[in-house]
């Protein structure tokens, strides 16, 4: 089935070229397509289609922009390992206009990003790093002459997908914190249209990879949630795959840096982790291809929310995160629960006492009752004898 | 209505001020100050309760055993408005107003027993209505009922108040608050035993029966009628008043009657079921299973006969015999032969039986507050006459 369809790619000519050209074993290589396929949650069978289209299609033009951003998103992109992202990125797509990776610059830059657009139109991916400034006619962003409104628009216009990569371009990230004197938006925003939005301050570079892999495999965009976020990667709140999940439902925390709790590795919400609220893979796919623990929360930090809108830049490290799935309670039942006391001296004597003194009032009434009672009959007994003795 | 052929009723009078209001009253003071440390501190500090056993004396003793010691207003309501049974009416209000003090404390006591007592309007808020529990039921219904209670008597009220207006005016529409005050306890008292029911299977099988809610009912009934005989016993002797034996003997007889249809359904249910073994092993379930059902069966040997029934003290001890039995199958059911799973035990703390005993002080001293002041009990002459007639 599945895996027979790559053992049969696994002698197919073209797989073997493409291999060599990304310079990694073909089993490597395969691998690598199995991976991106599980990742995007895709049923089996895909991972050799993944495998045909890498090795097989005309390779996607993509289109770069960098607006009001850090560079952290491309800076991850650049630490990716598997395979090494120099590779796969200049060879899986054509990247005809990348502001930081380009050697060349100014007109000749501008040009080249002008000929991939007039001859990939419509076909071509857009990918935006950075909030885009919108105040003051968005003066605050220009390249080439041109405002960043203006450029995102240009190239939207003929691209057959457009990706948000990075918190900025999703929503307007960091630059659009209060007061956000620049106006910094998203580029859905801006565009009036939604788009894909890759968040994450930086994102997880495999985010990115798979979901243009999605495009090249099916040419179209994996599904997202109604913001933007492709589902394979976003449907699921960090606090729910957190390696320190166990020490919340037990109510072990760290309730400051560096005290026993926080050194034990207990659980970090009431430090401000924001993972109860954050829609993020994080603790599944760490970063970075170093190992277990690579994530912020696995190196003792809160998560700050980067890739949820009003979470990341918006709530302070410090507040506690409002717990999207199962509130902790105010308090946890003891280790050793009370099972309760038998009778006691008092207990039993007050109970004792009571039922007493019921009794005997209950004794007094009846024997007062039963002697008036026999009284009456007796004084009924004595009329009717005295009546009868009358006639 | 037929209370015109009967002696009006009348305030006893008298002073207020006697060794049992006073000695009610010491009670009472202790509750309240038991009461407030409960509320302040939290359960923990005044009862015994715990994971396994959730509910002690103050829901047992004062909810479902006070509500159905409270059952005499709606027993005798059920004889003279539903049976148009007349000639019962004299008994109509007193025991009215024993229901209405029982009821009303039970409803109070429930809120002592409330880990968060202050969201206890939640139950009367429509957001917060869970329709498919057994408690909401049982909270609506004694809540509605207590209210119809107050209705009920609030003619003794107008009268001592001299509002003849608005009290004919009331009696004009009283007849539905009267029906009310009788479907009303019938759905929650069969309700209490529906609680037994969800409890499952740390109930032990002798009381844990599909059939309690109709058993719970016909005990509350009989219960009803043994708290008349007991209270008109009782307060006979307190008041040294005359016995209303001429009303108490049919009345007994109609106990014994329902009684009879208790019993039977009572032992066949555990025949049918195939657990009448269970009643014959040699342990402490077994026997206090006897001695409540006991108490079900001595009214029989007491008052079996007319002429039996002419004793009041033997209709006392019938009365006593009917409460402590029905007491006992809530206490057997609900705490005594109650099964959580090993380790866990209960029994009530000091506070906690202080609190319960204030509460029964609250209801004697009500009782005779308004007894002696207010127009309850029938109009007596001075009789020179014996205790009965």
């Amino acid at each position: 089935m599945a895996s027979t369809g790559l053992l049969k790619l696994e002698s197919d000519a073209k797989i073997a070229d493409a291999s060599r050209r990304l310079g990694m074993p073909r089993r490597e290589f395969l691998q690598f397509c199995a991976t991106v396929a599980a990742g995007l949650g895709l049923p089996p069978g895909a991972e050799a289609a993944v495998a045909e289209a890498v090795a097989t299609k005309k390779r996607p033009s993509v289109i770069w922009l960098h607006f009001q951003e850090c560079t952290g998103c491309t800076e991850s992109l650049l630490r990716a390992e598997h395979p090494t992202l120099e590779r796969l990125i200049l060879d899986v797509i054509s990247l005809d206009y990348h502001e930081t990776l380009f050697a060349a610059a100014g007109h000749q830059v501008e040009q080249a990003r002008k000929k991939a657009m007039a001859d990939n139109k419509g076909a071509y991916v857009l990918v935006i790093e950075g909030a885009i400034p919108t105040r003051d006619g968005g003066i605050y962003c220009k390249i080439g002459g041109q405002t960043a409104i203006e450029l995102a628009r240009e190239c939207a216009a003929d691209a057959a997908a457009v990706i948000a990569i990075g918190s900025c371009a999703s929503w307007g990230g960091m630059p659009s914190t209060d007061p956000n004197p620049t106006g910094a938006s998203g580029v859905a925003e801006v565009l009036g249209k939604p788009v894909a939005t890759i968040p994450g301050c930086p994102p997880n570079p495999y985010n990115f990879l798979s979901t243009v892999v999605h495009f090249l495999t099916f040419g179209a965009l994996p599904p997202v949630d109604q913001l933007g976020r492709p589902q394979f990667a976003y449907s699921r709140l960090v606090h729910e795959n957190c390696e320190r999940r166990a020490h919340f439902d037990a109510g072990r925390f760290a309730m400051n840096f560096g005290d026993e709790g926080h050194r034990k590795g207990y659980c970090l919400y009431k430090l401000g982790c924001k993972g109860p609220e954050t829609y993020a893979n994080c603790p599944t796919i760490l970063f970075g291809d170093a190992g277990a623990g690579t994530w912020p929360v696995g190196c003792g930090h809160p998560c700050i929310g980067c890739t949820e809108q009003g979470v990341g830049f918006t709530k302070p490290i410090h507040m506690l995160a409002k717990v999207r799935n199962v509130e902790p309670p105010q308090q946890y039942p003891r280790i050793v629960e009370e099972q309760g006391v038998g009778a006691t001296m008092g207990s039993a004597a007050t109970l004792a006492a009571v039922a007493g003194a019921a009794a005997g009032a209950g004794a007094m009434v009846a024997r007062n009752l039963g002697v008036s009672h026999q009284q009456a009959e007796e004084a009924e007994r004595a009329r009717t004898a005295s009546e009868k003795t009358e006639a | 209505m037929s209370a015109q052929s009967h002696a009006k009723p009348a305030a006893v009078g008298g002073s207020l001020f006697n060794a049992t209001t006073l000695i009610c009253g010491v009670l009472i003071a202790v509750m309240a100050a038991i009461v407030l440390v409960r509320l302040v501190f939290g359960l923990g500090a005044t009862t015994n309760l715990n994971d396994g056993y959730s509910w002690g004396i103050w829901v047992v003793v004062d909810v479902f055993i006070g509500s159905a010691l409270a059952c005499g207003g709606f027993s005798v309501a059920l004889l003279v408005y539903i049976f148009n049974k007349g000639e019962y009416h004299p008994l109509v209000r007193p025991a009215l107003l024993g229901s209405l003090f029982g009821y009303t404390l039970a409803g109070a006591a429930i809120t002592f027993d409330l880990g968060r007592w202050w969201n206890f309007w939640h139950i009367f808020w429509p957001g917060y209505f869970n329709v498919n529990s057994v408690m909401f039921e049982v909270a609506a219904c004694i809540t509605l009922y207590i209210i119809v209670m107050w209705i009920e008597f609030s003619p003794v009220f107008l009268e001592k108040l001299g509002l003849h207006d608005a009290r004919k005016k009331l009696e004009k529409i009283l007849y539905i608050f009267i029906a009310l005050g009788v479907v009303l306890p019938m759905m929650h008292q069969a309700s209490l035993g529906t609680m037994l029911v969800v409890m499952g299977g740390q109930v032990n099988a002798l009381w844990q029966t599909p059939m309690q809610p109709l058993l719970y009912l016909l005990s509350a009934i009989t219960l009803g009628y043994g708290v008349v005989l007991f209270e008109s016993c009782v307060a006979a002797s307190a008041y040294r008043r005359q016995i209303e034996v001429q009303m108490l003997n049919p009345l007994a007889r109609v106990m014994l009657g329902i009684m009879a249809v208790y019993l039977l359904v009572r032992f066949a249910d555990l025949a049918v079921r195939g657990v009448l073994g269970q009643a014959f092993q040699l342990n402490g379930i077994a026997l206090t299973f006897w001695i409540e059902n006991a108490c079900y069966i001595a009214p029989f040997l007491l008052i079996g006969t007319v002429a039996a029934r002419r004793n009041p003290a033997r209709l006392f001890l019938a009365g006593v015999a009917v409460m402590l039995g029905g007491i006992l199958l809530r206490l057997n059911g609900f705490l005594i032969a109650f099964d959580t799973g090993p380790g866990w035990t209960y029994f009530p703390s000091v506070p906690e039986l202080l609190v319960t005993i204030g509460v029964f002080a609250a209801e004697i001293l009500g009782y005779i507050i308004i007894t002696r002041r207010f127009p309850v009990l029938p109009r007596e002459e001075a009789y020179a006459q014996p205790a009965h007639g």
